[in-house]
């Protein structure tokens, strides 16, 4: 590639990714769970993402591209390598039949701290955090949560619903921990 | 009893709906009736504002991690793409004017080597040229129109003939005769061309306007054109020329009687 292109490719490559610096340093910080971890995930984050901008097609989704380079570049870290696997405990029925649970979502926000939900989702196993911050963060659709995370559909809708359930339990829990 | 499974079915299938609906997933036929469905189910209505609640919950405590400063500021340098330092400027400049240079030069000396073969080609058209009259004259029956060696009857024959006038040289004495003249053409343009004899050889001199010939020809005195030899001169803008194929020095005498006379 010649002088020209690779500065008109960084150039480009500056415009798309540095609006996304801050959800990406928020999903990062959530993953790795500390700052350090999170600033190094992100940086090589960008820096793979310029090496590979040449293979990016041109009106296909960024985003869903450099979340998926973070996500990698996360699972290869020695945190990520750590925690991945899927919880058997919460797998089985996908719909979660809130109006059956004991309290009351309303009650159950309302007593619930910021830092009560935010210990519940760092509890959450790494392909539930992942799947419910690309959703309710994020607000990213199922395709492109399932371009970013490389896995099915059928796989996000099924996870985000198990990640939902797992939350709540573990909010509940952390109240009735917390109650006198 | 039947109605009440099939409406609590019914409900389950709705709720199952639920998150899809609150995550914009439904197409717009499926939002539609779910939407109809909310409308006149209370029930249906509540789970859906606490999913929604939740939602908002979640989205408001997750998104708490703000990037330092610094990290922006080390990631932007990363990936910009590279600024040349102020030294690099300064070699590129240098370079650019360089090759500025060099290019200019190149097409100053291409121009001058154009110029000088177009002015090498002029003259030497030139004297094939007169060569070519001077070989056509010898070889005719009747090498001049006048036939005199009185230059004070020569020089009227051209009165008319041609737009301009000149002298003839004195040549007693001299070991050149007067044969005659002719009119003769270069370039489309009349001119006077005098035939002498010297010794067995025979040399024309040739008188026309300076301005009829191409403005870049530049006269050589002396050139030799297929072993005739020539001299030529300018005065008073007319341009002379003695060819022949006698010794340099007799043609050179024959240009001096004329220069001098001119």
């Amino acid at each position: 590639m010649c002088v020209l292109e690779e500065r008109s490719s960084a150039a480009s490559f500056e415009q798309l990714a540095l609006p996304l610096l801050g959800p990406l340093y928020n999903f990062a910080h959530w993953l790795a769970k500390n700052r350090e971890e999170a600033e190094d995930l992100v940086q090589e984050t960008y820096v793979k993402g310029l090496k590979g901008f040449a293979s990016f097609e041109p009106g296909t989704n960024f985003r869903a591209w450099i979340f998926r380079i973070l996500r990698n570049t996360f699972l290869n870290s020695r945190t990520g390598l750590k925690g991945v696997t899927v919880p058997l405990d919460l797998s089985g029925d996908d719909v979660i039949a809130h109006a059956d649970l004991e309290t009351p979502e309303t009650i159950l926000i309302e007593r619930a701290s910021q830092q009560i939900m935010q210990e519940a989702i760092a509890e959450l196993a790494v392909p539930y955090r992942e799947v419910l911050l690309l959703c309710e963060v994020e607000e990213m659709s199922y395709l492109e949560i399932a371009a970013a995370l490389a896995i099915p559909v059928g796989t996000v809708m099924s996870r985000l619903s198990r990640a939902r359930r797992a939350l709540r339990k573990a909010v509940e829990e952390k109240l009735r921990r917390s109650s006198p | 009893m039947t109605e009440d499974m099939s409406e609590a079915t019914t409900h389950e299938s709705w709720i199952g709906q639920l998150d899809s609906y609150l995550d914009g997933e439904l197409d717009s036929g499926q939002m539609l009736q779910l939407d109809r469905h909310l409308r006149g189910c209370p029930g249906c209505t509540a789970e859906a504002l606490r999913r929604l609640q939740w939602k908002r919950a979640i989205r408001s405590a997750a998104q708490c991690y703000v990037p330092d400063p610094s990290l922006r500021e080390r990631i932007q340098r990363s990936i910009s793409p590279a600024k040349p330092a102020w030294w690099q400027w300064r070699i590129a400049f240098a370079a650019t004017t360089a090759l500025l240079l060099l290019f200019a030069g190149a097409r100053i000396v291409q121009w001058e080597i154009v110029q000088s073969n177009q002015h090498l080609v002029q003259e030497s058209r030139i004297v094939g040229e007169l060569a070519d009259l001077h070989v056509a004259t010898l070889a005719s029956a009747n090498p001049v129109d006048i036939v005199s060696s009185d230059r004070h009857n020569v020089k009227p024959w051209f009165a008319g003939r041609i737009p301009f006038s000149f002298d003839l040289p004195e040549l007693e004495g001299s070991q050149f005769e007067l044969v005659g003249g002719r009119v003769s053409y270069l370039e489309q343009s009349p001119g006077a061309q005098l035939l002498f004899r010297v010794r067995k050889h025979q040399v024309s001199a040739f008188i026309f306007q300076a301005r009829a010939l191409p403005a870049d020809f530049v006269e050589a005195e002396e050139m030799d054109a297929r072993s005739f030899h020539l001299e030529s001169w300018q005065h008073n803008g007319l341009q002379y020329f003695v060819i022949g194929d006698v010794a340099p020095d007799d043609l050179h005498a024959l240009s001096s009687l004329m220069h001098n006379k001119n």
